[in-house]
């Protein structure tokens, strides 16, 4: 995307830069320090918050592994682990876009910016697709459109609703007009789903920009966020440099979407499983059920 | 005449053809001859320098000053044009522009982006990018077409969708992923052409369609080579190269299959023989449409869901283990 994609480089790069320095600082039983209020925790009691600050309640970045962990009943099905991005266009800038996507591979661990897994919470089927920002800054090419495709696909088959997890600097560039058109084809999946009447879910979490923003991120039935999300079309720099004034505070934050009208609702992560819950038995149409469902532990 | 840098060549001919002209209107001396030989000159040199062009030479030659925009088509190649404005919430956004029109003897729905011809209507039309309401606009006029069983013909020309602040406000990035779902399964035919910049989701936003081609000097990107350039190589200054790495132009397009095919343009571009593109064009355009209505609206979804599903590559792990 060209207006996101500005500050996509700088978010890759952010991001890249507190995977590791957590993984330096925060080893298991060691401490961590919130980047919002600088206080410091322990990384159980983080975890034990869904991975939010204990002080400040800061949503800290996340994966589509704890994801899964925290959300799903107990076991899932990974899906589609095996569809790898390669360098079709040899597209070099500084670096190959094929040493991009090795060093990627190495440092995360992760095939790709999204992984999907079919699952139940509360006995309620679901298939969830994550996105990884770490993976080259959760940007979006062949294969996380692909994903998405097999997931309707999935979804369709079997008459779950799906859920899709943000988390992405947009379009993936290295691809150039093939990422772009991923907004086409997942948009077009969706609206098969949507001809089924099958519901879909979508969370978008810090950051959500560009072609994700403009494409799936915004046409679930329930948009939903996470507390303070960056959610936007373009990205903040971009826009201060073509209307040459600084911007409003809180803009293009989950609060200023909900306000705006583009959410259903934001959900403070410890909420997100009861909540996911309550919405798949509603549009189950079926009786509460009788114990009240609760966030599970998260620790795997 | 404007001439781009690459065109220099053609500048001190077309002088040289200029100054003999006058010679010629003087009436002293015979210079038929000469001229004969500077027209054959500038044609030979034309194909020389339009038969090589690189990624680069034509993105400026797409974003030629000259460059037919989409009021000319309009004027040129339909009949009846009625204007219809606004997205019923808003406003009417000037950069993008719709209306029912005839051509060929049948009533289409019309909607492309419109950049100024001069320096006040560039502003007017906020140089072809639409904020939100243009492509609810745009949705309007779709739905308005599918309801009256009208084709809808799409022209893509922009350097993006407005990055501004009220344009987050109001949602653009909603406004365009509404709309890719929408044209996914409008029950009309949806014909779309690159006539100039097809930059990223400002261009798809009105893009998505049964067809989609490109004229021969256009580009269709995730990004401009510019912001590219600014991002991937930390510098305003690799856009030739990035325009090659983006493998942005039509012909890498047809070739990657993500567009349907070229429309061919007059030698030196669309602004060279406006008029002549105009012909080439409605020909094109009737034989295309020809052929989607002889489809079902069934048939033209299922054929648009299966193109773009087959869109993106990637490897399959256990087929490269084997
Ligand atoms: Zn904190």
């Amino acid at each position: 995307m060209e207006e996101e994609s500005k500050s996509w480089y700088q978010r890759l790069r952010h991001g890249i830069q507190t995977a590791t320095k957590s993984k330096k600082e925060t080893p298991d039983g060691l401490w961590h320090k919130c980047e919002h209020c600088n206080e410091t925790s322990t990384v159980k009691e983080l975890k034990e918050n869904f991975f939010k600050c204990p002080k400040c309640q800061f949503h800290e970045r996340i994966g589509s592994a704890e994801y899964f962990e925290m959300l799903f009943d107990q076991g899932y099905l990974r899906l589609y682990d095996d569809l790898l991005s390669y360098d079709f266009l040899e597209f070099t800038d500084l670096k190959a876009y094929k040493s991009r996507l090795e060093s990627a591979v190495q440092k995360t661990g992760l095939d790709d910016a999204m992984a999907v897994a079919s699952g139940t919470i509360d006995e309620q089927p679901l298939v969830i697709a994550a996105m990884d920002f770490r993976f080259i800054g959760g940007s979006m090419g062949s294969v996380v459109g692909e994903k998405i495709a097999r997931s309707i696909d999935f979804c369709l088959k079997h008459k779950t609703p799906l859920m899709i997890i943000s988390r992405s600097g947009g379009a993936r560039m290295m691809e150039s007009a093939f990422s772009l058109m991923q907004m086409a084809k997942t948009s077009v999946k969706l609206a098969q789903l949507a001809e089924a009447k099958i519901p879909y879910i979508s969370l978008m979490t810090d950051p959500t920009t560009g072609g994700v923003t403009a494409s799936f991120a915004m046409l679930g039935d329930f948009n939903l966020a996470e507390p303070g999300a960056l959610i936007g079309f373009a990205g903040p720099r971009v826009i201060r440099e073509t209307i040459k004034k600084d911007l409003p505070e809180g803009f293009q934050t989950a609060e200023f979407l909900l306000d705006h009208g583009f959410l259903d609702f934001i959900v403070d992560r410890s909420e997100l499983r009861s909540q996911l819950s309550t919405l798949l038995m509603l549009l189950e149409n079926r009786a509460k059920p009788r114990k009240q469902a609760t966030a599970k532990e998260t620790e795997s | 005449m404007v001439f781009l840098e690459f065109e220099q060549p053609l500048e001190s001919l077309y002088e040289q053809l200029e100054q003999i002209k006058q010679i010629e209107a003087q009436g002293d001396v015979d210079v038929s001859a000469t001229i004969r030989d500077l027209e054959s000159k500038i044609v030979q040199t034309k194909k020389e320098i339009y038969s090589n062009l690189s990624g680069w030479q034509k993105v400026q030659l797409s974003r030629h000053p000259e460059r037919p925009y989409t009021l000319f088509y309009i004027q040129k190649m339909f009949t009846n044009f009625v204007e219809l404005h606004g997205d019923r919430f808003v406003n009417d956004d000037k950069a993008i522009i719709g209306g029912l029109a005839q051509f060929d003897g049948r009533t289409v729905m019309l909607i492309g982006h419109q950049k100024g011809i001069n320096t006040k209507m560039r502003q007017y039309r906020n140089f072809g990018m639409a904020n939100p309401e243009g492509y609810r606009k745009a949705l309007r006029l779709m739905k308005l077409a599918e309801k009256f069983d009208i084709p809808v013909i799409t022209l893509i020309d922009t350097p993006g969708a407005y990055p501004g602040l009220e344009a987050e406000e109001r949602g653009q990035a909603e406004a365009i992923a509404r709309n890719l779902l929408e044209m996914a399964q409008l029950k009309v035919p949806i014909l779309c052409y690159v006539i100039g910049e097809g930059a990223s989701g400002g261009a798809i936003g009105i893009g998505l369609g049964d067809k989609v081609f490109m004229l021969e000097n256009t580009w269709y990107s995730v990004i401009s080579p510019e912001s590219c350039s600014s991002i991937l190589w930390r510098s305003w200054d690799f856009k030739e190269t990035a325009a090659e790495a983006l493998k942005l132009t039509a012909d890498h397009m047809a070739e990657f299959g993500l567009i349907d095919g070229i429309v061919k343009e007059p030698l030196g571009g669309a602004h060279n023989d406006p008029d002549a593109m105009a012909v080439t064009l409605t020909k094109h355009m009737k034989a295309e449409l020809k052929a989607l209505k002889k489809m079902s609206s069934e048939e033209r979804i299922n054929h648009r869901v299966e193109k773009y599903s087959a869109m993106g590559r990637f490897q399959v792990k256990s087929a490269i283990a084997e």
